[in-house]
C-alpha cells in the first residue's frame, strides 16, 4: 500500500528487500566471525574475506575432485577452513598476543594478499562456476515477486547460524568461558581454565562461519579469488555500527543493513553502495563503540 | 620434622619482575596445612605480587614455587590452579558479562571437596537473591563476597586472598571474618593480603611481612603483642 502511494511497484521494492536481506544474510554471519575473532583475540581479522573465498573454492574442489555435493560441503568446508584457521592462529596470530593490535591487522592483511594472490595466480581471477544444488533450483512466486529456493535458503540458514551462536555464547559453558576470556584472560587462566586453546577454537570458529559463508555464496556469485576483498570492507562497516566484538550486534546490524542497502537501491539508487559507510560515520561520532558494544 | 610433611605452599629464593623492574627480591616462605597467615607490608612492598606470582600471572619468575610438593615456577597458568588453588584478585575480577551464577559456576573444578551451590547459597544468601543479575551489578560487599564463593565451590583447599576486606563497610568485614573463620576450622589453608591488621590479627596463625620486595620478619600469633615494634616499623605508614 505504502509503495503503491509512493509510485513505486511493490515488485521493486519487495525485490530489493529481498536481495538487501540476503546481502545481510552474509553480512551477518560474517560479521558474526569477526566479532568472535576481535572479542577473544583483540585481532581485526582481514584475513576473513580470504577465508570465505577459501570456503568457496573447498566447496569447489570437493564437488570437482571428489565428488562431494552442496551439503556434504556444507559441513567440511567450514571444516577444512576452521582448519586452516587453527594453523594460521597456532603458528603466527599467536607470536603477536601482547602486542599492538596494529601488528594482527597488518599480519592477517598480509595473509589476505598472499592467498588471493595465489588464487589468481593459479585459477585466474573470473569466477568459476558453482551448481545450485539440485533440491533448491526454482523458487515460489508470492503474487508481487518470485523468490528463488536458494535465496530464501541462504536467509534461513544464515539465521539458524546467527541464532546457534547466540545459544552458545550466552547459554553454554564453553560461551561463558569465552565471554569471560574477552573481558579478563588472565584471571580466567588463574582460575585453571586453558586459554590458549579457547583462543585458538575462538580463532577456529570464526573462521569456519567465514568459510560457510563461502560456500553459501558459491551457487550466487561463482567461486571466484576475490570474492572477499570487496564483501569485507563493507562487513568492517558493518562490525564497526554493531560494536567491535558484539555477537548480537553483528548479527542483528548484519540482517540490518542489508535491508537498508536494498531500501536504498529503491528510493536513491546512486548512494546505496556508501550508505552503509555514512551510517558508520554517524554511529562513530554518536556512539564510537557501537550500537551494541559496551563502552569499556 | 613433621612440619615439612604438611606444607603445602614453599617459596624458594622467588624474583618476579614487570618489564625492567625487579618487584620481588627472594622471598622465602612457607604455608602449612590448614594454616591461615597474612602477609603485610605497605602499598608496593610486593605482597599482590607474590600472590600473582604463585598463581602463575607474573609472566617473569624466578626460584621455586612448590605447591603440595610439585615445582610450578615452569608451569603454564591454566595448570597451576588444578594443584588446588583458588585465587581472588584485589580487583575482585567479577566478570561484567555473565550474571551471578554464571560467575560462580565459571572456574573449573581444581578438587573434588568443592562446596555445593546450596552450601555456598546458604553462607552468602545475598547471592542466592541476585543470582540472575549481572555480576558487576551487585554491592562491592556482595562482588566480594562472589569472588570468594566462586572459587570454593571449584574443590580448591589453598585460598589465596587479596584484599578482600577493602573498601568494605565494616558490618561486611565482621561478615568475611566470620566466612575465613569457619573456611579455616573446615582446614582450608590461607594467605591473605591484606591492609587491614585488626581484621588479620584476630584470625592469622602466622604473619609475614614483606618489604620492599624482602621477606622482613615472619611473626606467630603469640609472638604479636612481644613484637608490636616490628608491626610499626614495616606497617605505620
Amino acid at each position: 500500500m505504502l509503495a503503491d502511494l509512493l509510485g513505486i511497484p511493490p515488485q521493486l521494492l519487495f525485490g530489493q528487500l529481498l536481495l538487501g536481506l540476503i546481502s545481510g544474510a552474509f553480512y551477518a554471519v560474517l560479521s558474526l566471525g569477526l566479532a568472535v575473532i576481535f572479542g577473544m583475540l583483540n585481532i581485526v581479522n582481514f584475513a576473513h574475506g580470504a577465508l570465505y573465498m577459501l570456503g568457496a573454492f573447498a566447496s569447489y574442489f570437493l564437488l570437482k575432485i571428489l565428488g562431494i555435493n552442496y551439503w556434504g560441503a556444507l559441513i567440511l568446508a567450514p571444516i577444512i577452513v576452521g582448519a586452516a584457521g587453527i594453523v594460521i592462529e597456532r603458528f603466527l596470530l599467536r607470536r603477536l598476543a601482547g602486542v599492538d593490535h596494529l601488528y594482527g591487522l597488518l599480519l592477517t592483511f598480509g595473509l589476505a594478499l598472499v592467498i588471493e594472490g595465489l588464487f589468481v595466480k593459479f585459477f585466474g581471477a573470473s569466477g568459476l562456476p558453482y551448481p545450485t544444488p539440485e533440491a533448491l533450483k526454482g523458487g515460489v512466486n508470492l503474487g508481487f515477486m518470485f523468490v528463488p529456493w536458494y535465496r530464501a535458503w541462504v536467509v534461513v540458514a544464515a539465521v539458524i547460524v546467527c541464532v546457534f551462536t547466540w545459544w552458545l555464547f550466552e547459554r553454554t559453558k564453553v560461551g561463558a568461558y569465552l565471554r569471560a576470556g574477552t573481558e579478563n584472560p588472565t584471571l580466567l587462566q588463574a582460575f585453571g581454565v586453558n586459554v590458549p586453546l579457547l583462543t585458538t577454537l575462538a580463532y577456529g570458529y570464526g573462521v569456519a562461519l567465514a568459510g560457510l559463508a563461502g560456500v553459501l555464496a558459491a551457487p550466487i556469485t561463482q567461486v571466484a579469488p576475490l570474492m572477499g576483498s570487496n564483501l569485507i570492507i563493507t562487513v568492517f562497516a558493518v562490525v564497526v555500527i554493531g560494536g567491535m566484538g558484539s555477537i548480537m550486534g553483528a548479527a542483528v546490524t548484519g540482517l540490518a543493513m542489508g535491508m537498508i542497502e536494498g531500501l536504498t537501491k529503491v528510493f536513491w539508487p546512486e548512494a546505496s553502495a556508501t550508505v552503509i559507510f555514512v551510517i558508520m560515520a554517524i554511529v562513530l561520532v554518536i556512539r564510537p563503540a557501537g550500537l551494541f558494544g559496551r563502552t569499556a | 620434622m613433621s612440619r615439612v610433611s604438611n606444607e603445602v605452599i614453599r617459596l624458594t629464593d622467588l624474583h618476579a619482575f614487570y618489564g625492567e623492574s625487579h618487584v620481588l627480591h627472594g622471598i622465602d616462605l612457607d604455608v602449612h596445612e590448614g594454616e591461615l597467615v597474612t602477609l603485610l607490608g605497605r602499598n608496593g612492598a610486593g605482597r599482590t605480587t607474590t600472590l600473582r606470582a604463585i598463581v602463575g600471572l607474573i609472566g617473569h619468575r624466578t626460584g621455586s614455587i612448590m605447591i603440595k610438593g610439585e615445582e610450578t615456577i615452569k608451569s603454564p597458568p591454566h595448570t597451576i590452579a588444578h594443584l588446588g588453588l583458588g585465587y581472588c584478585p584485589e580487583e575482585r575480577g567479577i566478570f561484567a558479562s555473565l550474571n551471578v551464577e554464571e560467575n560462580l559456576m565459571l572456574p573449573p573444578q581444581v578438587g573434588s571437596k568443592g562446596m555445593s551451590v546450596e552450601e555456598i547459597y546458604e553462607m552468602f544468601p545475598n547471592l542466592a537473591e541476585r543470582r540472575k543479575s549481572q555480576g558487576t551489578r551487585l554491592s562491592g560487599g556482595e562482588q566480594q563476597m562472589l569472588a570468594l564463593a566462586r572459587i570454593l565451590r571449584t574443590g580448591a583447599d589453598i585460598l589465596l586472598l587479596d584484599e578482600i576486606t577493602e573498601g568494605l563497610a565494616p558490618v561486611i568485614v565482621d561478615r568475611l571474618g566470620e566466612v575465613l573463620a569457619e573456611l579455616k576450622a573446615r582446614g582450608f589453608t590461607v594467605v591473605l593480603v591484606e591492609q587491614n591488621f585488626h581484621f588479620a590479627r584476630a584470625i592469622a596463625d602466622r604473619h609475614f611481612i614483606i618489604d620492599q620486595g624482602h621477606l622482613a620478619a615472619v611473626i606467630a600469633a603469640d609472638e604479636v603483642e612481644a613484637k608490636a615494634d616490628v608491626f610499626d616499623d614495616f606497617l605505620s605508614v
